[in-house]
């Protein structure tokens, strides 16, 4: 656990005293102070890159009134430098006042345990796994052209002071290990990409040889994309693999209920509450209590415990995610979706791992009943647009499925469809679901943070393939 | 108030100084300070203020031929102590690359010309108030306009590059950027567009209502889109979509990706890669330019590049790491383009509208769907159905796809080409697409 206060002249009663005066007479707020040590190693070109460790440490104060937020944060934590930070949060809400918000509930939950994952391995033994990597992948196929692998592992310490003094804290870690393989044969070039990760230590990668998994999971999926046929062009029958392909839940129906956006009414979603969105069969939660997954959180950015939210039940809209500026504005409870990047940016209500819940149909019996359409198995990254509710991804694995039969691999393609029709498509809910493996980032006004995702196999009877067959 | 050069440059040779002391061949080092303050709108009144001011710091230890680097926000002498002798520790358990290197001497930037990238107005936040309020006032005129949100941040930073070779030089930089998000509504459906204004200098922002009103005007033209089936038809890129595929381009002809061999440009110097009436330019020396400056990350001295005469590839971006691997000098791209843009074509804009009965003009893509190994490209996209020159009906829920490779080679660029962000580029046209619709 990080002390904020051993090597400042700010002190902690300072600090609680500063955070009281300046947050009396607003509805919410909090100071917020963050250290977090980072490491990132990167093998590219048969040479380890680069190695790069940082340190971040800063703070960022907010002060809420009615419907405006100020904010502020400073990488100096000081007596003079909160001192401005009060001064710029008080000059913006000078002439609104509110009556502050003490409650906050409370847990003893961990999802995750208090450990340093950089420090817990040498970097040599890292530097000798990504050189495994290398030597592994390029010595399994003549195709092997380039192959880049990577660590990345993190640890951040947060504390939250609220007006009366009372404090919250968190460590997180944070780990994920990438390979990338681009192989070439007969003048085609195709990439195939892998990672896993969580909130946990490096352990599970570097014995048992687990990496060898991901770097033949990779191998796969650029040995398949070798071989693929332009994708088709149109509007058919897709059916998702489970696990990952869940962005499309993410993309398509979780940024659409995040509570920022319906409270200002501006997602296609804001007058759907207790309306039936999804086919029956169709339940889909935001849990942030998953042990060491990507997405789960002890506490949230503002301090409350995450918990497991149903969004979907049974094809009925039940719960949009909240933070605890937007639950206050539309009279509710934050869902514990408050999150942020890091000190410098406001907090936002986000997911966590969205997930889609298993069905009772298999996968075979989706295929078997799809005359003409696409079996999608992985995906690129994803995008929506909340307001008219049109979203996108990419594939990176797929295949055509004609006459139940699942054909040719299919080249990259991205599909597009609408969030609040979409789930209604849903004919079918297999019985396999499947978390990601963890390598969620994702980005709202221009923050990232780690996600999840989760769902079984499912079959949408329509969905518009931006391929260039006709 | 931003720190001052002399902060800046004592923190660097303290860096430095210590580096060397440890034992580190070579050294550099990049000390940057920054403010900015935003104030947003959100249906004409006040919603959000931010402020922020940060200091960062990033040093490289080279021992020999090995290197590694490290970055901090926390400045204290002490904590860059720990700092570089952690980071001269892994230096020396990083293996060897033969390329590591700081970059040659005679290539660092001599001569800093002033470019006038420096406002120090400063625009107190009850004048960006003032701005929003005009701005969203104008923005929400028609009843169509369900939501509006804009903001306004000023940012003013400095920073100092230094290294052990002797280089030592930064300057400050100043911008303002305004912008504007409307929701319309009718009867069928609810549709978002946007405009926005970056500069360097405040006096050259646009004027609030003109900001409020286009922002406004784009939305609306938006309602009650439709899907159109899917066909072969010739598309037209407004501008703020033509600029996205020179970002494209920029990233394929990078020293790194073509090094690693992932570029579908690779091998293609002195070939036809553009349509033969075709160029594009590097220009880092624009006055006041978004993306101007006086040298690169690096220190190299960066000069206007032709990147595609009449067609033809001239130029990789290249910075030193990645010139060594390729045998070529680094021509100060190590941060990438500059002030990137397409000469003007030859037709003018109506003209291109007319120039088929029947095309389809993009307003907005989505998606990440370009693949820079196989030049693949497929994204969603809106915009409008255009007959005989006039727009028709507005189109979503559709995706263009195509290959650079073919797509590059078909372009015709309008000649309404104007300085505006650091990427530029007329209204374009390709023909040959696939839109897969209905």
């Amino acid at each position: 656990m990080s002390n904020f206060f051993n090597k400042s002249d700010l002190t902690r009663q300072d600090a609680d005293k500063i955070v009281s005066e300046t947050l009396n007479n607003c509805d919410d707020g909090e100071l917020y102070l963050e250290e977090s040590k980072s490491e990132s190693i990167l093998l590219d070109d048969n040479k380890i890159k680069s190695s790069n460790y940082s340190s971040d440490l800063g703070f960022g104060f907010r002060a809420i009134s009615n419907e405006v937020v100020a904010y502020s944060y400073s990488n100096e934590i000081s007596k003079d430098s909160l001192k401005n930070s009060s001064e710029n949060l008080k000059s913006t809400l000078k002439s609104i006042r509110g009556t502050y918000n003490h409650e906050i509930p409370k847990s003893n939950k961990k999802f995750y345990e208090d450990i340093n994952p950089i420090e817990q391995k040498t970097l040599e033994s890292k530097l000798e796994v990504l050189n495994k990597v290398n030597d592994f992948l390029r010595k399994k196929d003549g195709s092997v052209k380039q192959v880049t692998a990577s660590f990345a592992g993190e640890q951040k310490s947060i504390e939250i002071i609220r007006s009366g003094g009372e404090a919250l804290t968190d460590v997180r870690p944070l780990i994920r290990f990438n390979v990338s393989v681009m192989l070439e044969k007969n003048g085609r070039k195709e990439t195939g990409v892998y990672g896993i990760g969580g909130r946990q230590s490096y352990d599970d990668y570097l014995k048992n040889d687990n990496w060898k998994n991901v770097c033949e999971e990779a191998f796969r999926i650029a040995s398949v994309n070798l071989e693929s046929k332009p994708a088709p062009a149109g509007e058919m029958k897709v059916v998702l693999g489970p696990g990952w392909p869940a962005i499309l839940i993410h993309e398509a129906i979780g940024h659409g209920l995040e509570g920022d956006f319906n409270r200002k009414k501006t997602s296609a979603f804001h007058d759907l509450m207790g309306e039936k969105v999804a086919s029956e069969g169709v339940t889909i939660v935001d849990d942030g209590t998953i042990d060491n997954r990507r997405g789960s959180l002890t506490i949230d950015d503002e301090g409350t415990p995450t918990e497991r939210t149903v969004l979907i039940e049974n094809g009925i809209l039940k719960n949009f995610m909240q933070d605890r500026h937007n639950a206050r504005l539309m009279n509710t409870r934050s869902t514990g979706s408050g999150r942020r990047e890091n000190y410098r940016h406001i907090v936002l209500p986000r997911m966590r791992n969205t997930m889609m819940l298993s069905g009772n149909q298999t996968q075979d019996e989706m295929i078997k009943s799809v005359d003409k359409g696409i079996f999608a198995v992985s995906f690129g990254g994803g995008q929506v647009d909340i307001t008219s509710g049109k979203f996108v991804f990419n594939c990176t694995e797929a295949y055509e499925i004609n006459n139940g039969k699942i054909g040719s691999p299919i080249k990259g393609a991205t599909l597009i469809g609408d969030g609040p029709s979409i789930l209604k498509e849903v004919s079918m809910v297999g019985n396999d679901m499947m978390l990601d493996p963890g390598i969620g980032t994702c980005g709202k006004a221009g923050q990232g943070v780690p996600v999840g995702v989760a769902q079984p196999s499912i079959l949408i009877d329509k969905m518009t393939v931006g391929g260039t067959k006709l | 108030m931003v720190k001052d050069q002399e902060f800046l440059k004592s923190k660097a040779s303290y860096c430095l100084d210590l580096a060397k002391k440890m034992g580190a061949t070579d050294a550099s080092v990049t000390v940057g300070h920054s403010i900015s303050e935003t104030v947003n709108f959100r249906n004409k009144s006040l919603e959000a203020s931010d402020r922020s001011d940060g200091l960062v710091l990033s040093i490289e230890t080279y021992l020999g031929k090995r290197r590694s680097s490290i970055s901090s926000s926390n400045l204290l002498d002490e904590n860059i102590k720990t700092l570089i002798e952690k980071c001269f520790e892994t230096t020396k358990i990083t293996p060897e690359d033969e390329f590591n290197s700081l970059p040659d001497k005679n290539l660092l930037a001599k001569q800093i010309s002033s470019l006038n990238l420096y406002d120090e107005t400063r625009f107190e936040n009850d004048k960006k108030i003032k701005y929003l309020k005009d701005l969203e006032e104008s923005a929400s005129s028609d009843k169509q306009i369900i939501n509006t949100e804009s903001s306004f941040t000023e940012n003013k930073s400095n920073f100092i590059l230094a290294n052990s070779d002797g280089f030592c030089d930064g300057y400050k930089t100043s911008s303002f950027a305004a912008s504007c998000v409307t929701v319309a509504k009718d009867e069928n459906s609810m549709e978002r567009d946007y405009e926005f204004s970056s500069k360097r200098h405040l006096s050259d922002i646009k004027q609030a209502t003109d900001l409020g009103i286009k922002a406004a005007k784009q939305t609306i033209r938006k309602l009650s889109p439709k899907k159109i089936g899917s066909e072969k038809i010739s598309i037209i890129f407004d501008k703020r979509i033509s600029k996205g595929m020179l970002s494209a381009f920029a990233s394929a002809i990078s020293a790194s990706a073509i090094a690693r061999g992932t570029s579908f440009l690779k091998d293609k110097i002195d070939q036809q890669v553009f349509a033969n009436s075709i160029n594009v330019i590097d220009k880092p020396d624009i006055i006041k330019g978004m993306g101007s400056q006086n040298f690169d990350s690096e220190g190299v001295n960066s000069n206007t590049l032709q990147l595609i005469d009449d067609g033809i590839l001239k130029n990789y971006l290249v910075d030193t790491y990645n010139g060594k691997k390729l045998n070529l000098k680094s021509n100060g791209r190590s941060s990438g383009t500059t002030n990137l843009y397409f000469e003007n074509g030859n037709i003018c804009y109506e003209d291109l509208l007319k120039k088929n009965s029947r095309s389809l003009y993009i307003t907005e893509t989505i998606g990440h769907g370009s693949n820079l190994v196989t030049g693949d490209y497929s994204v969603g996209a809106t915009g409008f159905l255009v007959e005989y020159g006039e727009f028709k009906y507005p189109v979503n829920e559709i995706t263009i796809a195509g290959n650079f490779k073919d797509m590059f080679k078909n372009i015709i660029l309008a000649n309404d080409l104007e300085f505006e962000y650091s990427v530029n580029s007329p209204t374009m046209m390709i023909e040959g697409m696939t839109v897969a619709g209905k």
